[in-house]
């Protein structure tokens, strides 16, 4: 599909973006990792994603001008601004927000009108990311889904409304939206919880959906919150699975995975069967789809990137009970050439209107523009660093490496709004301890293993756990305990044996639950209201990188 | 002890779930004193009243413990019974129907 | 009385190699295709690792799972009869990050194993 991008004119309108000609007879759309954002707003791209082991400057671990280079991506085009960091602010101003709902339902209406049959999967962390979804439980994100048409969902961030809400969601408020994730299992016998597949008839064409939840939920996030549950790849389960469901006259296998990319190009290499993956999590926003080979042929990997900016078209053409061959493109969802549609619209005015002015309230204006997304720090984190370094008068500050939260370009104010959509979960308690010199170096270590061992099985699919206060430089291609080194506060090398008092949020141990600490956006607006309206541009603290630069999954 | 014997072919699968500290020893109290180790060491399973399956568990075998196996020969309506002992010399025995 | 009585020695064995040893393995320990380990990657609590370990050799007479890194090495040893599959299922503990073994001993005394690296891990961060 990246053809037509490769002819587009910058200043094409939306008619020619959005007015993709029809291929084949069966029809996917991919929507994932939206985050529960309602509206539209700027979400900028890593310019930091850097590729472990042999992953090392493959796709999708590049980023900047190299993505668009490997993607035959035209720079300076409205598609280049949404796969890239490049001129983030410039380019957010002449082309505007991104996502929305009320776009996005436009945007899914015309395609459907297009593609008879077609269905929308939603790779899941829907029902997380914003006051609304946090302060509905989630009801918002649900009721928006089934307006916007979903078929089909999975999840990860949804676990994390308790397993109570999650089955209330799931049996009473979903239908006709089915919930599938076949990787999740009672923690007794290893019963299903949810069902893990659907097979649906699409223009004569047997289809089977597998739902593939994330499956590191209970270590990414607070095990209490899905105590009787476990979860696991479960790769020699879904083989058997795909088999079975393939006996049974399936003739195109598709799996909506939460698994994150790189695991899902491991997966697609070692499970056989399987057409497509259609996947989220790692928040790769990937113009084109990999394929992958295995002893049952090809399986093509894709990833929709995060924050209602893109919908992803797999169009297949099945005939005779087999795949003759796809198109995959990903749309990016500019909301200024997609027109809002008025039910949706009406949808979110509905969900806002109780809280409008609580989400309203301006904290700041931010001199310089806040993000987060990087693997190893955004000036969007670094504010709630300096918040809490100040707050808690700690002498070190970490943030959890989170892949969502929207992007406040420089000028726009900062409302309590914006501050949830990089803070709203349901553990968002601030935490302050003491540790000792050689704990911290464990932590930072522990998370440079998830996101650095060489073996995407082994990786938890987050980002570098961001830090305030100390020092440190990294070596990723080095092997478990040995990547980090040099640290240091306020000059001097960390003592492993001195006890340090150390600022957080978002534990995943369960004791902080009854603790009653305040949620860190509390705080972090205590410390805003403290800077009399203005609010100086951030400096990311970021590590020294050892051996493994220049990577074309790092631009300076 | 919960059990689930299950059909599976021309035998059956066993699922046990028991009710045990399965102390390490290696843990101590608030007052720094080790807590001594308290286990099971034994696991018994018959089938029809015949001995098909023993097995030795060290304290590593997590609290509550899970086992499960396979019976190469069962069929619905079976008796299979697990038994344990434990570092205090304690026993239990439950029973189940192969369904 | 259980036909085999709780083998203190082994259980207190800080080595895959003497743990084997004291089993009653004996010759080399070889790793084997015909020996397989199920267990998670990442561990999702490091106090309940679920394993499944199997062997279809014949002659199999005691299948044991073993974790490297754990004060002592050996979790559990299930004896096999005629009646039963070497086919078996527990749950572990795990202090730390750790090769784990499912070892398959012969009647004749010939140590067989599968090995998979477990990693136990803080938590935390995601996408
Ligand atoms: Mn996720
Ligand atoms: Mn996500």
């Amino acid at each position: 599909g990246l053809g037509r991008w490769a002819e587009a004119d910058a200043a094409v309108a939306g008619e020619v973006l959005y007015d993709l000609p029809r291929f084949g007879n069966v029809s996917l759309l991919h929507l994932t990792d939206s985050h529960a954002q309602l509206l539209p707003q700027h979400f900028r791209e890593p310019s930091v994603n850097l590729g472990a082991g042999p992953m090392k400057g493959r796709l999708p671990h590049l980023v900047g001008e190299q993505l668009l280079k490997a993607c035959q991506v035209p720079p300076g085009t409205p598609v280049a601004h949404a796969l890239t960091h490049l001129d983030f602010d410039a380019a957010a101003d002449r082309y505007g927000k991104s996502g929305g709902f009320a776009h996005l339902a436009t945007l899914v209406k015309r395609l459907k009108a297009s593609r008879p049959g077609a269905l929308l999967l939603d790779g899941g962390d829907s029902w997380q990311g914003s006051a609304t979804a946090l302060w509905t439980r989630g009801q918002d994100m649900v009721d928006a889904a089934r307006l916007l048409g979903v078929d089909v969902m999975t999840g990860h961030w949804e676990f994390t409304l308790g397993m109570e809400r999650v089955r209330e969601l799931v049996e009473r408020q979903l239908g006709p939206l089915q919930f599938l994730a076949h990787n999740v299992k009672t923690a007794d016998f290893g019963d299903p919880v949810f069902d893990g597949h659907t097979v649906r008839e699409i223009n004569g064409v047997r289809v089977a959906i597998i739902g593939q939840a994330y499956p590191y939920t209970p270590i990414a996030n607070p095990r209490y919150l899905v105590a009787d549950w476990t979860f696991g790849i479960r790769e020699q389960e879904l083989q058997k699975l795909v088999d079975t469901v393939r006996a049974q006259g399936a003739q195109l296998v598709v799996l909506l995975s939460h698994n994150g990319m790189d695991l899902d190009l491991k997966l697609a290499s070692r499970v056989s069967g399987i057409d497509a993956i259609l996947g989220g999590h790692t928040h790769d926003a990937l113009p084109l789809a990999i394929e992958v080979s295995n002893r049952g042929g090809r399986t093509v990997v894709t990833n929709a990137g995060c924050n209602g900016k893109f919908l992803g078209v797999l169009d297949f053409d099945v005939r005779g009970g087999q795949l003759r061959g796809y198109r995959y493109t990903l749309l990016p969802v500019f909301a200024n050439l997609l027109p809002a549609d008025a039910q949706m619209q009406a949808l979110i005015a509905g969900v806002r209107a109780p809280y409008e002015a609580r989400l309203a309230e301006v904290l700041a204006v931010p001199e310089g523009t806040l993000y987060r997304r990087g693997n190893f720090n955004g000036t969007g984190d670094q504010l709630l660093l300096d918040a809490l370094l100040q707050v808690q008068d700690a002498q070190i500050a970490f943030s959890p490496g989170f892949r969502w939260g929207s992007t406040l370009l420089a000028g726009q104010p900062l409302t309590r709004e914006w501050l949830l959509d990089m803070t709203a979960t349901t553990y968002s308690y601030a935490t302050v301890s003491e540790m000792s010199g050689a704990t911290i170096k464990a932590v930072l270590e522990d998370v440079a293993d998830n996101l650095f061992n060489p073996d995407p099985y082994y990786q938890q699919g987050g980002d570098m756990v961001r830090v305030g206060g100390l020092r440190y430089a990294i070596t990723p291609g080095a092997g478990m305990g040995q990547r980090i080194s040099d640290l240091r506060l306020d000059g001097q090398p960390l003592d492993a044996d001195r006890l340090y008092k150390v600022a957080g949020w978002a534990p995943v141990a369960e004791e902080a639950r009854t603790a009653h600490t305040r949620p860190v956006w509390e705080l972090v607006e205590e410390w805003l209201r403290a800077q009399g309206g203005r609010l100086a541009a951030r400096e990311p603290n970021v590590p020294a990188i050892l051996g493994a630069l220049p990577d074309p999954g790092f631009a300076a | 002890m919960r059990i689930r014997a299950q059909v599976q072919g021309s035998g059956a699968v066993v699922r046990v779930l028991m009710n045990h500290e399965m102390e390490t020893g290696q843990r101590k109290d608030p007052n720094g004193r080790t807590i001594p180790a308290w286990h099971i060491t034994d696991v018994t399973a018959t089938l029809n009243g015949k001995t098909v399956l023993t097995a030795e568990w060290g304290p590593a075998v997590s609290r509550n413990p899970f086992l499960q196996f396979t019976l190469k020969n069962a069929k619905a309506g079976d008796k299979v019974a697990i038994s344990w002992k434990d570092t205090r010399g304690d026993t239990r025995t439950d029973e189940a129907t192969v369904a | 009385a259980p036909a085999h009585a709780f083998n203190k020695s082994a259980f207190q064995a800080t080595s895959v190699q003497d743990a084997v040893k004291a089993l009653g393995g004996s010759g080399a320990l070889a790793e084997s295709k015909d020996v397989s380990l199920q267990g998670p990657e990442i561990a999702e609590n490091g106090a309940v690792v679920p394993l499944v370990g199997a062997s279809p050799l014949p002659g199999i007479k005691l299948l044991a799972f073993m974790v490297e890194k754990n004060p002592n090495t050996l979790s559990a040893a299930f004896h096999v009869t005629d009646a039963v599959e070497a086919n078996f299922s527990t749950r572990v503990k795990m202090a730390e990050t750790s090769p784990v073994y499912a070892v398959a001993i012969a009647a004749d005394g010939k140590a067989y194993f599968a090995k998979k690296e477990i990693k136990v891990t803080l938590g935390g961060c995601g996408g």
